[in-house]
């Protein structure tokens, strides 16, 4: 059977094959399930030493230019890295951080990717502070503020799900300002005692906090750029889709091989279940929704920033990797019996992380919406 | 041959402008949209033609051996020309069996008399080329194939049925399936492989009305019908491993085939170019939020599949499961195809229930006979089903029922 092929290609670079192997083979090594389970009850929800060796590997640099310590690629060759790391629900601050290092590219200022990008090369961690309570994935949609006192800003208001909180040295936070949407870079040690509630989400491996911004005062040149912010809102929007869809496809992968492994041992009426065909068929539904993820998600890798095209991409590599991931675990649960009742059983962590993954920054349903308004 | 960036686009170029110039002008009746839809005289008459002209052309086996009347030449040129094909909205190439199965088989199997007799008037379409594989009886289960073979002198003498054959009363040859040895330790080792002749006395051809009211395939009965030995492919009792080596051509799991367009594929742009156009509560029906979500989920399809292709070649990115991608593709491609015909039809609103013939039938019909055609290959070639248990075993290492 023939296909037209597509006038553009898959740009995979020799970089994200490197980092792919590497990330893969660290994951595997570092990100046992045993380790995954132990840190389900810690505190802090991931291993210092281990975010150390990743900043001394360079990760968190790698999409930093090389004039703040960084190695100068792109988000594409970091989706090669959080690929494997949600294969093996490995989890660390390395998203949130990756993404308020784009952030500050995008619209901070001198001083403060000065300031903060060689820092995070070197394993600072910052954090988002941009969902509320509302629960919209506009990130335009503000009722946090800010107010100008004085050459100072008053904020208040609440964020949510602001990951690894208690261990970011800053926090980017949006907020209206004077009826239109702004970024406050706040210095940790400016949050009021009491400011950070942890949350519990359903992805008992992330660490996620509620922020009380009332109180909260900051110098005026805590403001990214003051320019118009919702380009670089949707600039951050964008990226967060792009490794989530990476982190999810890597969860796909993860509790595909999980589940084979049961069907290709568990026996019922004499019978390896894996021969029934209601699961197998099933399992060739979530492998062919596997591959198309990965089909997705390596073109949106190599074409991100291209625009419309590039926006294009990742939506469907989210919308598809979200999907399939859901269906994958939900049918683990299910092709496990009664074990796949238990919390022992893994299903229902990747099932956990299907939901938080919807949440992050639109579901499915939300991005083929995007994608009617880009396409049709 | 080493070709450069430079020479593929002046070849594609070239290729272009020729299709620009040579690509017949509708010819007034409607034409099949696969090759397995070939169904009347004149549709046979008028794509037997367009392939003599195309081969004539030199775009056809362009990269089967000189010697047997191919062209010698790179693969990538003929991929080129099947793209340029596609893209100019030829014909389709009908004598799919011939180029695409057959022909390849012969040439990788086939002994030096048989690439002589057989190869070159395929290109031309001077031989039509059928399969005779499916029985009443056994389908899916190919390998339990029944219809005998009985060696008596120098000749094997057939008898039995086949059935659901394409092109089978346009066809010279036959690539033939036969139980040469009921006793055999297992159902496949009696089995051996033919090219066998078609008008033959005790060949009989009945053709089978399809689903849409057209006709396109026939039953073949086989009485008493003698064909000469050395029809066969390989000796006696290597008739599944040629079954199945045909098989991977014909899923394009392997690659050799002599090219040419053999399905042409709607593309989701088509539809949703109707879908501006129809109207729903007095709004263009693309406005319906129902519509477009259905309509994003197919171009998301669409993108994943032509995207597959390209990865499928790319090492870093496939090793895990390498054969995932070109063991999925038939089954992806032809279910994307019936389901996008059937979002085709559902669009149409009450106009829906128009039929080919009506005069306002939209597109004359094509839709509603698209999406009935599209069932010819989510069922032939190996059903969909049967592509998933593959998928499943060979791929994810499921056991066998
Ligand atoms: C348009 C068209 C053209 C064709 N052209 C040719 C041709 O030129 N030559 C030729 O030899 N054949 C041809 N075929 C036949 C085709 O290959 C068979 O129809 C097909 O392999 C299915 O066999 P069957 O019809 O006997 O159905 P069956 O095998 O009886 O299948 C009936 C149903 O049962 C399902 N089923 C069967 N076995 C299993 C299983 N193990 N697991 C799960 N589900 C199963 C099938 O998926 C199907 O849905 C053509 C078919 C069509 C529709």
């Amino acid at each position: 059977m023939l296909n037209v092929k597509t006038e553009r290609t898959i740009n995979f670079s020799d970089e994200q094959e490197q980092l792919l192997e590497i990330a893969t083979n660290f994951c595997r090594e570092k990100s046992e399930i045993a380790q995954v389970r132990s840190l389900l009850n810690d505190e802090k929800g991931f291993a210092p030493q281990i975010w150390l060796e990743m900043a001394e590997l360079g990760w968190m640099g790698v999409a930093i230019p090389e004039e703040f310590g960084g190695s100068g690629l792109g988000l594409g060759e970091v989706v090669a890295l959080v690929e494997p790391m949600g294969r093996a629900l490995f989890t660390s601050p390395f998203i949130t951080t990756t993404l308020a290092a784009q952030a500050l590219l995008a619209g901070g200022t001198q001083s403060q990717q000065a300031r903060w990008l060689p820092r995070i090369c070197k394993g600072a961690v910052l954090s988002l502070a941009l969902s509320e309570l509302h629960g919209d994935w506009d990130l335009s949609n503000l009722t946090a503020t800010a107010l100008e006192k004085n050459g100072q800003l008053e904020l208040s208001g609440t964020k949510t799900f602001v990951s690894y909180a208690p261990d970011a040295q800053a926090l980017i936070v949006s907020v209206s300002l004077n009826g239109a949407p702004a970024l406050v870079l706040v210095d940790a040690e400016a949050l009021p005692e009491g400011a950070l509630v942890r949350e519990t989400n359903v992805d008992e491996t992330q660490r996620t906090y509620r922020v009380v911004l009332d109180g909260l005062r900051v110098p005026s040149d805590a403001l990214l750029n003051s320019g118009d912010i919702v380009p670089v809102l949707n600039q951050i929007h964008l990226a967060a889709n792009l490794l989530s869809a990476a982190e999810l496809s890597g969860g796909i992968g993860g509790v595909l091989e999980y589940t084979l492994d049961y069907l290709r041992t568990r026996k019922q009426f004499d019978r390896l279940i894996g021969s029934y065909q209601s699961l197998k068929h099933t399992m060739t539904d979530i492998l062919l929704g596997y591959e198309a993820t990965r089909s997705h998600l390596y073109y949106a890798a190599g074409c991100f920033g291209a625009d419309a095209e590039g926006e294009i991409a990742l939506r469907m590599a989210k919308a598809q990797a979200s999907e399939t991931l859901a269906y994958a675990a939900d049918r683990a649960i299910q092709f496990h019996g009664g074990f796949g009742f238990t919390y022992d059983c893994d299903a229902q962590l990747y099932r956990r992380r299907a939901i938080w993954g919807a949440s992050f920054h639109g579901d499915a349903p939300f991005h083929r919406q995007k994608l009617g308004d880009l396409l049709l | 041959m080493e070709l450069t960036e430079q020479d593929r686009n002046d070849f594609r170029a070239e290729v272009r402008l020729w299709f620009k110039e040579n690509t017949p002008e509708d010819p007034g009746f409607v034409l099949p949209q696969t090759f397995m839809e070939v169904g009347t005289d004149q549709q046979f008459e008028f794509l037997r033609n367009w392939q003599r002209k195309v081969y004539e052309a030199g775009y056809l086996g362009m990269a089967w051996p000189v010697e047997y009347g191919g062209g010698g030449k790179p693969q990538v040129l003929q991929d080129i020309v099947t793209e340029e094909m596609i893209r100019a909205k030829t014909p389709l190439i009908m004598n799919t069996i011939g180029l695409n199965w057959a022909g390849p088989l012969i040439l990788a199997k086939g002994s030096e008399a048989q690439k002589k007799a057989y190869i070159k008037n395929i290109l031309t379409a001077e031989d039509i080329w059928c399969q005779g594989f499916s029985e009443p009886d056994n389908g899916s289960d190919l390998g339990n194939a029944q219809l005998k073979a009985e060696r008596d002198g120098d000749e094997y003498v057939l008898n039995g049925s086949k059935i659901w054959t394409t092109h089978g009363s346009y066809a010279k040859y036959m690539i033939l399936l036969a139980r040469t040895n009921p006793q055999a330790n297992n159902k496949y080792e009696g089995l051996s492989f033919f090219l066998s002749p078609m008008q033959v006395e005790g060949i009989k051809t009945v053709p089978i009305k399809k689903l849409t009211g057209e006709y396109g395939f026939t039953q073949t009965f086989f009485d008493d019908a003698r064909i000469p030995a050395d029809c066969i492919m390989g000796s006696e009792g290597e008739g599944w491993k040629m079954a199945m080596l045909t098989l991977t051509f014909e899923r394009g799991a392997a690659g050799g085939q002599a090219g040419g367009v053999a399905i042409l594929y709607a593309s989701v742009q088509e539809v949703v170019d109707m879908a501006k156009k129809v109207q729903r509560n007095g709004r263009p029906a693309v406005e319906d939020p129902v519509l477009r979500d259905q309509l994003v989920r197919l171009l998301m399809d669409e993108k994943a599949l032509s995207l597959g292709g390209i990865r499928a070649g790319m090492a870093p990115l496939d090793s895990e499961r390498p054969l995932a991608l070109p063991l999925s593709e038939k089954l992806q491609g032809s279910e994307l195809q019936r389901r996008l015909a059937d979002v085709a039809v559902q669009l149409q609103g009450a106009n829906m229930a128009y039929y080919m013939g009506d005069s306002e039938a939209a597109e004359n019909g094509r839709w509603q006979r698209s999406y009935f055609n599209a069932f010819s290959a989510t069922i032939g070639g190996g059903t969909s089903q049967i592509q998933k248990n593959i998928i499943g075993e060979r791929v994810l290492g499921l056991p066998k029922a």
